[in-house]
């Protein structure tokens, strides 16, 4: 009974605990979001004595000719493009470095491994989009989002890819089936569980990131979301009320993706991070 | 069979996007480091750029503040994901468990702009939710971001809330690997919690362990959109860490010496890290 109650009392005090530190900041989020720009002014945990919910979210949307929405629309565009073009080159690239032994996979291996702690070299990059003309265009946004997650990317394939065995491409070959066909119609759609996380992490990863759009797509055109809130940030520096909306409004993605697809994310982030 | 099936033509579309967009300007920056550039002409100046940024304060202390937040971060996230990670392992058959590892969780999805932003409300000096909390106790908050000895800890502190989930889950993916037999044989032998903890959780987590302190060592060396959004840099540029610096090089024009920054990073990671994740693997491979 004694070592019963003793459990209880520390998971009760877990529970507390958990409830304060990461509990507490997402609720005043959220409640100062339906607060009047007063009300959130105060910086409290009260509840809102008049509502504006709707007001806020309405602004936070709508304000300077929808920029939020137009932000919503490009960091969706990006999000998909790069999420497609890393599974395609990444899936093809990782059946290959998996496949084969030679002196080129090996030293393809070597790089990669590299990309996953050097940092990407900015005005260089910058420079080298300006020359093939794509500098400041959701093209080159997508290019730049894809390429720095390659590393990370190969890897969740190439660990995955060594799981699905060889006698399949064996028969393949002997069927005389086409290698185009062959990759595309046998061993794409048996990658399927790892193509679901690199979709979900990279969707998450692109659709949180900040600093490459910062660099790579400046101006008042193609803004992605975090830039809004960034220009938000800058221009509402008081409305709490309407800078609070926007936190809510730009977390809710991830979050969604989170509820329906915990275990894809954390079993992806995990593996990636193990067998790194 | 290799020739056949295995046709290099399938690494061409990956090695293109990543060598253009990766490789090649990896490779250039270490040319135009050492150039007054403008994007469209350079001018060749050896390593003026790097004697100019190890001569001014500022970037020194730039170097200085980097490598004191990878290593806290790194060390922080290091020990209390394990002791998050453990505990929610443990033979206590949480109820909540789901619920807990959840809410330490979620913040790793959350954008950093929308962590930083929220935090620095909950910062504010005057009126905000710590400092009126601690106000409760009859005593005066400080400026949390305004406090030149404080501020880069606050930023550190708000790194480690949302950092710490991805370490717990990783540190739980470890122990959960672990034979549950080691376990059952201490509890023959009459071994309380500690032991558990100390002899056979804290060395066969050990990949686990390496996995968290590199992960987050080289976030830590890297980092810019938390530091960029909660004091810029400052007050003063006492909080600039080597990405905030390049940025600022970077917006006043300055190409070439934003570039010389992008290499002293790079030799920074190389330094520090790889020899780092090259000890760390060995000692493991000890055990």
């Amino acid at each position: 009974m004694n070592k019963k109650v003793k459990k209880l009392v520390i998971e009760i005090v877990a529970v507390i605990l958990v409830l304060a530190i990461f509990g507490i900041p997402f609720y005043y989020i959220v409640i100062n979001s339906f607060k009047t720009r007063a009300g959130a002014a105060q910086m409290s945990l009260g509840f809102p004595e008049e509502f504006a919910a709707v007001e806020n979210y309405e602004t936070a949307i709508t304000t300077q000719n929808y920029m939020v929405a137009t932000g919503f629309l490009n960091s969706v565009i990006i999000t998909l493009g790069t999420v497609v073009l890393l599974i395609l080159v990444c899936s093809m690239g990782g059946f290959i470095l998996q496949r084969r032994r030679s002196k080129l996979t090996t030293f393809a291996n070597f790089l990669s491994l590299v990309g996953l702690m050097i940092p990407p070299a900015i005005v260089p990059t910058i420079r080298v989009l300006q020359t093939i003309g794509v500098f400041k265009s959701l093209f080159g946004m997508v290019l730049v989002a894809a390429a720095l997650q390659i590393p990370f990317t190969l890897m969740l394939y190439r660990a995955f890819m060594s799981t699905i065995p060889k006698e399949i491409d064996e028969a393949a070959l002997i069927d005389g089936c086409g290698r185009l066909r062959h990759f595309f119609m046998i061993i794409f759609p048996l990658l399927k569980p790892v193509t679901a996380t690199v979709t979900v992490l990279a969707a998450v990863n692109v659709f949180n990131d900040f600093v490459n759009p910062l660099y790579f797509l400046p101006g008042a055109k193609n803004v992605t979301v975090q830039l809004t809130m960034y220009n938000f940030y800058g221009k509402f520096a008081s409305s709490w009320n309407l800078l609070m909306a926007n936190v809510v409004l730009i977390s809710l993605p991830p979050l969604l993706l989170f509820i329906f697809f915990s275990k894809r994310i954390v079993s992806g982030m995990v593996s990636g991070a193990i067998k790194g | 069979m290799n020739k056949k099936v295995y046709s290099y033509w399938f690494l061409i579309p990956i090695g293109l996007v990543y060598v253009v967009i990766f490789i090649v300007p990896t490779f250039i920056s270490f040319f135009f480091s050492m150039t007054r550039w403008t994007l469209v002409e350079w001018d060749y100046i050896g390593f003026r750029n790097f004697t100019t940024f190890f001569s001014e304060i500022q970037m020194v202390t730039s170097l200085r503040n980097t490598i004191v937040y990878a290593l806290t971060t790194s060390g922080l996230k290091t020990v209390f994901g394990l002791l998050l990670g453990a505990f929610l392992c443990s033979s206590l058959n949480l109820r909540t468990r789901s619920f807990l590892r959840s809410m330490i969780f979620f913040p790793t999805l959350l954008s950093t702009l929308a962590v930083g932003i929220a935090f620095k409300s909950l910062f504010h000096p005057t009126k905000g939710l710590i400092n009126s909390a601690i106000g409760l106790l009859g005593l005066k908050g400080p400026d949390w971001l305004g406090n030149v000895s404080l501020a880069l800890g606050s930023v550190i502190f708000v790194d480690l809330w949302k950092g710490v989930g991805m370490a717990t889950v990783i540190y739980i993916a470890g122990i959960m690997a672990i034979d549950p037999q080691y376990y059952e044989a201490l509890q023959i032998d009459g071994g309380g919690w500690w032991h558990k903890f100390r002899y056979i959780t804290l060395p066969l987590c050990r990949p686990a362990m390496n996995s968290v302190i590199i992960l987050s060592f080289i976030t830590g060396l890297r980092t810019f959109d938390l530091i960029w959004v909660m004091t810029n840099g400052g007050p003063g540029f006492t909080t600039d860490v080597l990405a905030s610096v390049i940025y600022k090089q970077y917006s006043n024009g300055y190409y070439g010496l934003a570039t010389a920054g992008n290499v002293v990073m790079l030799l920074l990671v190389a330094l520090l890290a790889f020899p780092l994740f090259w000890w760390l693997n060995r000692k493991e491979a000890i055990l």
